[in-house]
């Protein structure tokens, strides 16, 4: 038989984007558990909801585009964004505003530019931004652990919500079971000139650190994390320079003035810290490719979010310094390069070739 | 055992030594047949100078080297030249070149060979050209004649000589065995060596799975103060010369530089064995140990081959299953060459015939896009940016592939190894080199016709203001001649008249005076 004749290497290490995405979503059960057990069935009703609107939407996007289905709705990530926009959303969320966050999610976000790995845009942000701003109230309406425990909160009650808006005897509940989440709350005390201190002790949605329950929430994703970089599935750069961002400018602030200004542990256990940066900042798709780059991407993101969160307009900073260091990666990527074997700096020399 | 620096990078695939690693080196019986390319070696081709009908014997030169950088090539064994001829000859482009066709006889009769007891009443340059024309050239893969990397040059200074007894490259023992099977005679080229470059100090690197091999070299350098022996840890690319130099000494080869100019000098660890035999007992580079392995072979092993053998032979020896063979590789995995024929011959450079069926190699498969992950610039031994280099090389942008450093490239496959959407970068960056390489060839060429185009430029002009400057003389002198004439005629008219005149007032005899007005 005629021997085939490609040129080298003729060696694989089998790895594959399945496999990759398969290791992310792995990393993310303990904190999915974590979040179901303080809240309830509307977790994993969204992740499910998700999930399954995202992959028709990019099946749907592939065949208009005339692009091979089965490879692309195989590679796990679609899926992968929906459950990050799956998480960013408040539990027990009517289902349409998932079906609209997966449309901005995939086909605007990712399958308009090209599909997979063409997106400037991390596609689970832009589904969570496009949602923040068109549905304010629904997009604010968190619940709180210990009271959701009050109310009927089983499967079926769970799916009349979410599909109904209403539960099974027919009681609307979403006014009595939502409020407004840790971050937020904090936010409008420190509005209302109260200090971080008298929020914190006042209101008894606080934990330790962050929210109740979003403490132990933030420490599962961070064992998530810590799994992800062990298996080299992401390097430690982004985490780590995101995390030292947020910790510096928060303990700068808290230094200057610590009644109005929350602790850099709040900051890292509240919200959406670990879980951005472990899991939403570093998409490698949408963030800055090379090592050295990617710490400064990380803590630029860092000090956004901080920003947002204590001067900004929303409670939350993480979506949007995320989608504003998209904008930003190209260029930190063609300014920082690493150091190449046999050269004194990174980015200057014009190479010849050798004749 | 030395410190070990670490390098960038790198990959570890499954070795796949065990397969050949535990059995003796075995010998087989003289083809019947041997196929010489005279270009077995970077540098010129080697001429042949025998002739067709010509009996030779083992040992004999039959192509003399050509210029300064190039090797001669040696009959293996006695014979007669039966063909010199165009064959397929094992290279990446698959085409012919000129080979020397040996019939063996079977009798394997030495050529007269010039021992030397003690090499070191011998100049350097004396034992370089020994080495020279006994065909030494790197036994590594590369196959760069020796002899010119035993002169570092005036001025320069070896500080480390560096044997490179690595492997890094899976499937490939044929140095294991060499070190274990040989290690003195390997010891005896090391210090010929030693001498002619004069280096100070000499460290023999081998990777840490070959505990035997590491154990048997100790034992024959425990005399040596000057000789030590590096553990390197196991990794692909660590038997990458200037990966290894940062190993063992902790520095860079500068870009554009060569091992010389950190004070380094590398060389194989077969060939050193291949300079003993050259200057004790005279005899060519004629045969090599061959890794001969892959899934398609029942009896893998370690052969001590003839140079001209070809694989085909080797594979029969081997029982290869050769209608399970899909590919055939020599060399490694990660930066072997595929043959198309399996009549190729062994050359000095092939230390491994690789068999390979589909089980084993990796499925082909549509490259997804890039997710930048980031894996090949981690895996890149020369820390590289892998993923800008391949969408430069796709967008055909070779000058931002140029700016990031696209010629530092090693090409030694870490990056498609590891990429998880199964791109073939390796290929990317040899188009984009291959492009920018035509290029420069087609700017080169437009600068010379450039150059001819102004030079012709000027001639024309040249030879036009000559022209003109003919042409305006030529006018000149008749203008010149013009006026002188018309003088003349003048001078002629006035002549006349006055001889008219002056014959009237002799007929007339009018007396004149010359200061009255003429009436004219």
């Amino acid at each position: 038989m005629p021997l085939s004749a490609p040129t080298s290497p003729h060696n694989h290490s089998n790895a594959s984007i399945t496999k990759v995405m398969l290791q992310v979503i792995i990393a993310m059960i303990p904190g999915i558990a974590v979040y179901s057990y303080f809240f309830g069935w509307g977790v994993l009703i969204n992740l499910t909801l998700a999930t399954l609107f995202a992959l028709i939407f990019e099946m749907l996007a592939l065949k208009v585009r005339q692009r091979p289905i089965k490879p692309f709705l195989l590679d796990g990530s679609a899926v992968v964004s929906a459950l990050l926009l799956a998480l960013a959303i408040p539990p027990y969320t009517p289902w349409w505003i998932l079906l609209i966050g997966a449309f901005f999610t995939i086909i605007v976000a990712k399958q308009l530019f090209g599909g997979l790995g063409y997106n400037p845009f991390n596609p689970a942000m832009i589904g969570y931004a496009v949602l923040l701003i068109s549905f304010p109230v629904e997009m604010t309406s968190w619940v709180v652990p210990h009271v959701i425990f009050n109310f009927p909160h089983d499967l079926s009650n769970t799916l009349s919500l979410v599909f109904s808006g209403a539960l099974i005897g027919g009681e609307s509940a979403l006014d009595a079971l939502t409020m407004a989440s840790p971050l937020d709350t904090l936010k409008t005390q420190l509005r209302l000139e109260h200090t971080v201190q008298e929020a914190l002790s006042t209101n008894d949605i606080f934990g330790t650190f962050g929210g109740i329950g979003w403490e132990s929430i933030n420490f599962a994703f961070l064992v998530g994390g810590v799994w992800l970089i062990y298996k080299r599935i992401i390097t430690w750069h982004i985490p780590v320079g995101m995390l030292a961002g947020i910790i510096i400018i928060s303990f700068v602030f808290y230094l200057i003035d610590s009644n109005h200004y929350a602790s850099p542990m709040y900051h890292l256990f509240a919200g959406a810290t670990i879980l951005g940066a472990f899991f939403i900042a570093t998409d490698p798709i949408t963030a800055c490719t090379s090592n050295p780059a990617r710490i400064v991407y990380g803590f630029l993101i860092g000090i956004l979010a901080y920003t947002i969160r204590t001067w900004g307009g929303y409670p939350d900073g993480i979506a949007f310094a995320v989608l504003l260091m998209n904008m930003a990666a190209p260029t930190l990527d063609y300014y920082i390069q690493p150091r190449v074997f046999g050269y004194k700096h990174g980015r200057k020399h014009k190479h010849r070739p050798k004749k | 055992m030395l410190k070990i620096w670490p390098f960038h990078g790198g990959i570890h695939p499954p070795q796949h030594k065990e397969e050949t690693s535990q059995k003796p080196v075995a010998t087989v019986k003289i083809p019947p047949q041997l196929i010489l390319p005279v270009h077995q070696h970077i540098g010129q081709s080697a001429t042949p100078i025998v002739k067709i009908g010509e009996k030779v014997l083992k040992g004999q030169m039959i192509a003399k080297a050509e210029g300064f950088v190039s090797a001669p090539v040696h009959a293996p064994t006695s014979g007669i030249v039966s063909a010199i001829e165009n064959r397929v000859v094992p290279h990446p482009s698959g085409l012919k070149a000129l080979c020397i066709v040996i019939e063996t006889d079977g009798k394997d009769q030495w050529h007269k060979l010039d021992k030397i007891n003690d090499y070191t009443v011998l100049d350097p340059s004396e034992l370089r050209n020994i080495i020279r024309n006994s065909g030494i050239v790197g036994l590594g893969g590369a196959g760069f004649p020796s002899f010119i990397k035993l002169n570092p040059g005036p001025g320069k200074c070896v500080e480390t000589l560096i044997i490179n007894g690595v492997e890094c490259e899976p499937f490939i023992t044929c140095d294991d065995l060499l070190m274990r099977t040989q290690a003195e005679e390997i010891i005896e080229g090391i210090k010929i060596i030693q001498y002619a470059l004069k280096a100070k100090k000499c460290v023999i690197a081998i990777e840490d799975n070959k505990a035997e091999a590491i154990a048997h070299i100790q034992k024959n350098i425990e005399n040596e103060p000057d000789i030590q022996v590096a553990s390197i840890p196991t990794q692909y690319p660590a038997g990458s010369e200037k990966q290894l130099i940062q190993s063992i000494t902790g520095k860079e080869v500068p870009k554009d530089g060569l091992a010389i100019h950190v004070g380094v000098i590398g060389q194989n660890i077969a060939t050193t064995r291949a300079v003993y035999r050259a200057v004790a007992y005279g005899e060519p580079l004629i045969s090599r140990i061959v890794t001969v392995t892959g899934d398609a072979i029942n009896q893998p092993q370690n052969i001590d081959t003839l140079v001209g053998t070809p694989f085909s032979y080797l594979l029969s020896e081997t029982d290869a299953v050769l209608e399970q063979v899909e590919r055939l590789t020599m060399g490694g995995p990660m930066m072997g060459f595929s043959v198309t024929e399996f009549d190729v011959p062994v050359i000095k450079t092939t230390n491994c015939i690789l068999a390979q069926t589909t089980a084993t190699l990796p499925v082909q498969q549509t490259a997804m896009p890039c997710i930048r992950c980031g894996a090949c610039a981690e895996a890149c031994p020369v820390s590289l940016l892998p993923q800008q280099l391949y969408w430069y090389a796709r967008a055909d942008e070779l000058d931002r592939a140029q700016e990031h450093k696209l010629f530092d490239c090693i090409e030694c496959g870490c990056c498609s190894y590891v990429c998880p959407s199964h791109i073939p970068l390796v290929q990317y960056y040899r188009y984009a080199k291959g492009q920018i390489w035509i290029k420069e060839q087609e700017r080169k060429k437009s600068d010379i016709a450039r150059q001819r185009h102004e030079a012709r430029q000027i001639r024309i002009d040249r030879e036009k203001a000559e022209r003109t400057a003919k042409r305006n003389r030529k006018k000149a002198a008749m203008q010149a001649k013009k006026i002188a004439n018309n003088a003349q005629e003048q001078a002629k008219k006035q002549r006349e008249k006055v001889q008219a005149f002056a014959q009237t007032v002799n007929n007339s005899q009018i007396s004149i005076d010359p200061n009255a007005e003429t009436k004219e």
